[in-house]
């Protein structure tokens, strides 16, 4: 056996080491799976053997499925699959065969966890009759399948529920919550705590004093916790559970349905029978191209862009150790945080003297609630403190290695303090602009040192949002380009990078979504009907909510001063003219000021401004709300089909991982090009073209989509980044 | 098609639903036992005749389960080879039973049938059968399940019924139902319910609140805004998402009352009715149930009523009363303004809100009801009829002879 490796002491007691060569983290893929049937079958039959503990050889105990791998061959088995269903089967039913015999091989089996276990990692813990876990605040345990758009397929629907009980496993399975071990033994995932060197002994001691070598599952009488489906508490479980569930997913995630499905048929019958079953929407799950698209771009290709797939690879490694920046407003102050977090001396800068330590203070706020949640420390919290000085000295800024510009988003004071900053900064910084409207090429224009100029945007607020837009202006240089995606990689962010553009990828196809809901407004569409239509499609907040809370005067800034810039070639877009009236005319500015699409009373929630109805006449006939779910998503995908046709964009990752990580785009597609691969070219350009005759030429389809549609390509198939 | 008539039908008063009722005490076997036994003696009937006895109930588990129908036929000595068989359409069994019992002799496979019902809510509580519906989340899902009380809440919420609209309604069913009692017009078809000493235990509808004003109703707090935060108000919105949220305005006031009672009716072709020397009361004239849609789950009286009208060649012009359930006002109200009828000519009685829904028997009552109102007002046409769970509805004409 390569990966684990077997001690039987004096007692008996047989200490299995997981601990796979030339990977920093244990996962499973084929070869673990079969040496754990290996070794089971072995240790089962030696007599010698008493029990049997189960560790890692690494800090983490397992990081579950190697997606890479076993995601690869279980969605090819999937989509293989054709008429030998039973084959297929039997693949994915490996998972669940290898797990249950180790339950079953009649010797006790204890888990000795001494680091993070997650996914699969977790389902093999929880085939063992003893979980003990190593005191260790920074191990996870969890299943996060879901997150990806999986489910759980190595017992764990049916092992948890059955542990813990429907209510509390809930959470685990459908939310991917993850626990460290004290939540996770208060909750009784693990049976026991103890201090990280103890973990093996206590295991080894539960096995010498006769641990019982049959789950409680496998046991007369044995009672689900809490009631099972039909028992007349626990149904209420589902019947709760289901709503619950439904009402926040819009039945747009099916791993989550078909996670509460095979808790919900499982329960219902014997043990085996349950695994079973698991086994088969493990399967149907893999079929659903929410999982294939939640996978690649939630997982695959967030890695990889995480880990530098689109940084110059002639360029040598850097390191940001001292940053200036410049602006100490919210995103100022948000992005001191985040890199003073990562190490990196921070020099904050503002006006005044006063500005810019309230911008410190940011970093005290956010420490001490997360002090206050026991995540964190005051020792740590004053570490972070110490490496940001708040000034309004730019002679602070000498030996800044990269200055990022924050303040507000006017050409004349941007180019003023990048003028102050240059004068001390050494010739080889690198000098970046947060804007999140004005073109780099232009701002560059008033840099001396345009090669060396970049658009980092960060997406507010600064420490929560995962994802950094770098923005390459024309003259940008590929050294500029490396030092900005190093130095996200040392904030622990992910990049994506585009070119130039008005309103770049991310606030530009962003921007269609509001649009095309204030489009519907003055069409006569219900108010109501537009903001449901919105959350039906899965973006996190619904286009008129949404622009009131970007402030509607933001956007109609934005708009006049495109009809400036432009002239004559601006288009107006049919939200110029609402906003106009909303913000001039009845002075609904937006949330801030408490007025805009919605009224926000000081007590109580927000509701839909009745005055709506007055300005804008309600059409006679109103349109099916999946019509507005279409127009609201494709608008969207079109844009960003145009941005990578304008070169704007240039990696299908960074167009998905990008729109999902940096608006919140739908994750259940995947991204906006996913969902054009998925719904395929030809019938999304279709879609289009039937939108464009009745709503304009915004939704004409753009040449390379027609193209595309004439030769059956799809994105990852054309613009394949592996290819590459 | 051979003519169905009914014959006669009884039912018990219906006690309230909880462990004070007035019924609790009696078991649903006893319910339905004295309902066959009341048929049996007003009719002297010869019980042997009898092909078969079709109840409805709805939470057919316990003491309910086993084929309840059988087991009271057996327990009300009736010949042993009179069949029974339970049935469940949710709200509306009691009609579909009488429905089914009708079938038989319309189809001319039986002669004499008693449809009917039966639910002790007091003993065997609603949703005690569980079910894959609310529960099985491929069906939860498909069905965006909402329990009843949101759909009727977003009944109101679509079609614009306030507050003031369902409390109004519900006051004037108070209203008609202590009207009914204080001038005698249910004396010939309640019987009393006896217990095991031969003593009366209820010899009237006891839910009732006739001293029910706006005011009082005023002081109640809607019953389902706590539910609909589970999720269930959102479920609701994105099924109709043209509505601006829930607006919660149904309460224990306007809504069925939890009761238990049992019904019955004697049904039978023309000849068994002249040799058993027994008068028709009223002519089966046509039925029909139908699927709707089940979120909004309570609108297929809607659509149910069109059907039978269709169906028997008749419009809505050709029916003097109607007789709607009232599970819950807002679901009276729809059915007036989709079909643009005259209070005056429905739920003429009282009705649900005033006298309780015992679910299984409801059907059977409210049929029974309106028969005695044409005979008292001397009018010739009725249709009775019940909203249904998971979006159904059921209809029954009649007509007098």
């Amino acid at each position: 056996m390569n990966n684990f490796s077997i001690d039987i002491d004096s007692d008996g007691v047989a200490l299995v080491t997981w601990d796979m060569p030339d990977r920093s983290m244990n996962v499973i893929n084929q070869a673990a799976l079969a040496e754990i049937a290996q070794w089971t079958e072995q240790l089962s039959a030696n007599d010698q053997v008493k029990g049997i503990v189960i560790t890692s050889g690494k800090d983490a105990f397992c990081a579950g499925a190697d997606l890479e791998e076993m995601g690869a061959s279980l969605f090819a088995a999937a989509a293989n699959a054709g008429d030998d269903l039973s084959g297929a089967f039997e693949q994915v039913f490996e998972l669940n065969r290898v797990l249950r015999a180790l339950e079953t091989c009649g010797k006790p089996v204890a888990a000795a966890i001494n680091g993070t276990a997650l996914g699969g990692g977790l389902e093999v813990t929880l085939a063992c009759h003893y979980r003990v876990a190593a005191d260790n605040p920074k191990a996870k345990l969890g299943l996060p399948e879901a997150k990806v758009g999986l489910m759980p397929g190595a017992g764990g629907t049916q092992r948890v529920p059955r542990l813990l009980g429907v209510a509390n496993a809930g959470p685990l399975m459908l939310e991917g919550k993850e626990m460290n071990p004290a939540a996770a033994a208060q909750a009784g995932v693990v049976h026991k705590v103890v201090p990280a060197g103890e973990v093996i002994g206590e295991a080894k001691r539960w096995v010498r004093e006769g641990g019982d070598s049959k789950q409680p599952w496998d046991k007369d009488g044995f009672r689900i916790p809490g009631g099972g489906p039909h028992h007349p508490k626990g149904a209420q479980n589902f019947i709760v559970g289901n709503a619950m569930l439904h009402a926040k997913t819009f039945g747009n995630y099916p791993a989550q349905q078909h996670i509460i499905q095979a808790v919900y048929e499982g329960l219902i019958v014997p043990f085996d029978t349950a695994l079973r079953i698991e086994s088969k929407y493990f399967f149907k799950t893999l079929m659903t191209p929410e999982a294939r698209n939640m996978v690649r771009s939630l997982f695959v290709s967030s890695q990889e862009l995480g880990k530098g797939a689109r940084r110059p690879k002639d360029v040598a490694p850097t390191e940001v150790k001292k940053l200036g920046i410049l602006g100490a407003g919210m995103m100022g102050a948000g992005i001191a945080y985040v890199s003073a977090r990562a190490g990196i001396e921070v020099v904050l800068i503002d006006i005044n003297q006063e500005t810019a330590d309230r911008g410190k203070d940011y970093t005290t706020k956010v420490m001490d609630k997360r002090i206050s949640r026991g995540r964190d420390t005051e020792d740590k919290k004053q570490e972070i403190l110490s490496r940001i000085l708040p000034t309004t000295d730019y002679a602070n800024l000498e030996g800044a290695d990269l200055v990022i510009e924050a303040v507000i988003e006017d050409r004349e004071i941007k180019a003023k303090v990048t003028a102050q900053a240059e004068a001390v900064i050494p010739p080889s910084s690198i000098f970046a602009s947060n804007t999140s409207t004005l073109p780099i090429t232009g701002l560059a224009e008033k840099s001396a040192r345009a090669e060396q100029f970049i658009g980092i945007h960060f997406f507010s607020p600064v420490d929560k949002m995962p994802l950094v837009e770098i923005i390459k202006g024309e003259k940008t240089n590929d050294q500029a380009l490396a030092v900005a995606l190093d130095y996200v990689r040392q904030i622990r962010k992910t990049p994506i990078v585009v070119n130039d553009s008005r309103g770049f990828y991310t606030s530009r196809c962003f921007s269609t979504y509001i649009n095309e809901g204030i489009a519907m407004l003055k069409e006569g569409i219900r108010p109501a009907l537009i903001e449901n239509a919105g959350r039906a499609t899965g973006m996190p907040v619904p286009p008129l909510a949404m622009t009131d809370e970007v402030q509607i005067e933001l956007g109609y800034h934005i708009m006049k001063q495109t009809k400036e810039d432009l002239g004559d070639a601006f288009e107006e877009p049919p939200a110029f003219d609402v906003m106009e009236q909303m913000v001039e005319k009845f002075d609904r500015k937006g949330k801030k000021g408490g007025k805009g699409f919605y009224d926000y009373p000081e007590s109580g929630q927000k509701r839909l401004w009745p005055g709506l109805a007055e300005i804008f006449e309600e059409a006679e006939v109103q349109p099916d709300v999946e019509e507005l779910k279409t127009r609201l998503l494709y608008i969207q995908a079109l844009e960003t089909a145009r941005c990578f046709e304008e070169n704007v964009l240039q990696d299908v990752r960074d167009a998905d991982v990008g729109a999902i990580f940096g608006w919140g785009f739908a994750p259940y597609t995947g991204g906006p090009l996913s969902l054009i691969d998925t719904v395929t070219v030809r019938r999304f350009v279709d879609e289009c073209e039937r939108l464009a005759a009745v709503h304009g030429k915004r939704f004409q389809p753009s040449p390379l989509l027609q193209e595309m549609a004439q030769r059956s390509e799809s994105f990852y198939d054309r613009f394949n980044p592996k290819a590459a | 098609m051979t003519d169905c008539f009914i014959y006669d039908h009884v039912r018990t008063p219906r006690g309230k639903g909880k462990d004070s009722g007035s019924l609790h005490e009696i078991t649903p076997l006893q319910l339905s036992t004295q309902v066959l036994q009341a048929l049996r003696d007003r009719n002297e009937l010869e019980t042997a005749r009898v092909d078969d006895v079709v109840l409805g109930c709805v939470a057919p588990v316990g003491e309910q389960g086993s084929d309840i129908a059988r087991t009271a036929v057996l327990n009300a000595d009736y010949a042993e080879t009179v069949a029974g068989v339970q049935i469940n359409r949710f709200c509306a069994s009691g009609l579909e039973a009488t429905n089914m019992a009708a079938a038989q002799v319309m189809s001319g496979q039986s002669e004499l049938t008693i449809g009917g019902g039966v639910e002790s809510m007091s003993r065997v509580p609603m949703g005690s059968d569980g079910g894959a519906w609310p529960s099985n989340p491929e069906a939860a899902f498909k069905t965006y399940f909402v329990p009843q009380g949101i759909s009727a809440d977003l009944i109101a919420t679509k079609y614009g019924f306030s507050r003031d609209d369902v409390d109004a309604y519900a006051v004037e069913s108070q209203k008609r139902a202590a009207k009914s009692w204080d001038e005698g017009h249910f004396s010939n078809s309640v019987m009393p319910v006896k217990d095991v000493m031969g003593a009366t235990v209820l010899d009237h509808d006891e839910h009732r609140r006739p001293e029910t004003t706006m005011q009082t109703l005023a002081s109640l707090n809607p019953s389902f805004v706590g539910i609909g935060q589970y999720g269930f108000d959102d479920l609701a919105v994105q099924k109709y998402p043209e509505v601006d949220g829930i607006k919660h305005v149904h309460h224990p006031g306007n809504s069925s009352g939890i009761v238990d009672g049992a019904a019955g009716i004697l049904l039978g072709n023309k000849e068994v009715g002249s040799d058993l020397n027994l008068k028709p009361r009223a002519r089966i004239k046509a039925f029909a149930s139908i699927g709707s849609e089940p979120t909004i789950m309570l609108t297929g009286p809607e659509t149910v009523a069109q059907k039978v009208l269709d169906r028997s060649g008749m419009s809505k012009k050709d029916i003097d009363l109607w007789e709607l359930n009232e599970a819950f006002a807002a679901v009276v109200l729809r059915f007036q303004q989709a079909h643009d009828i005259d209070h005056e000519k429905l739920n003429v009685a009282g009705g649900a809100i005033a006298l309780g829904h015992p679910l299984g028997a409801t059907g059977a009552m409210i049929l029974g009801t309106v028969l005695d109102e044409l005979e008292r007002r001397d009018l010739n046409t009725a249709m009775a009829l019940l909203c249904v769970g998971a979006g159904m509805g059921t209809a029954t004409i009649i007509e007098r002879v």
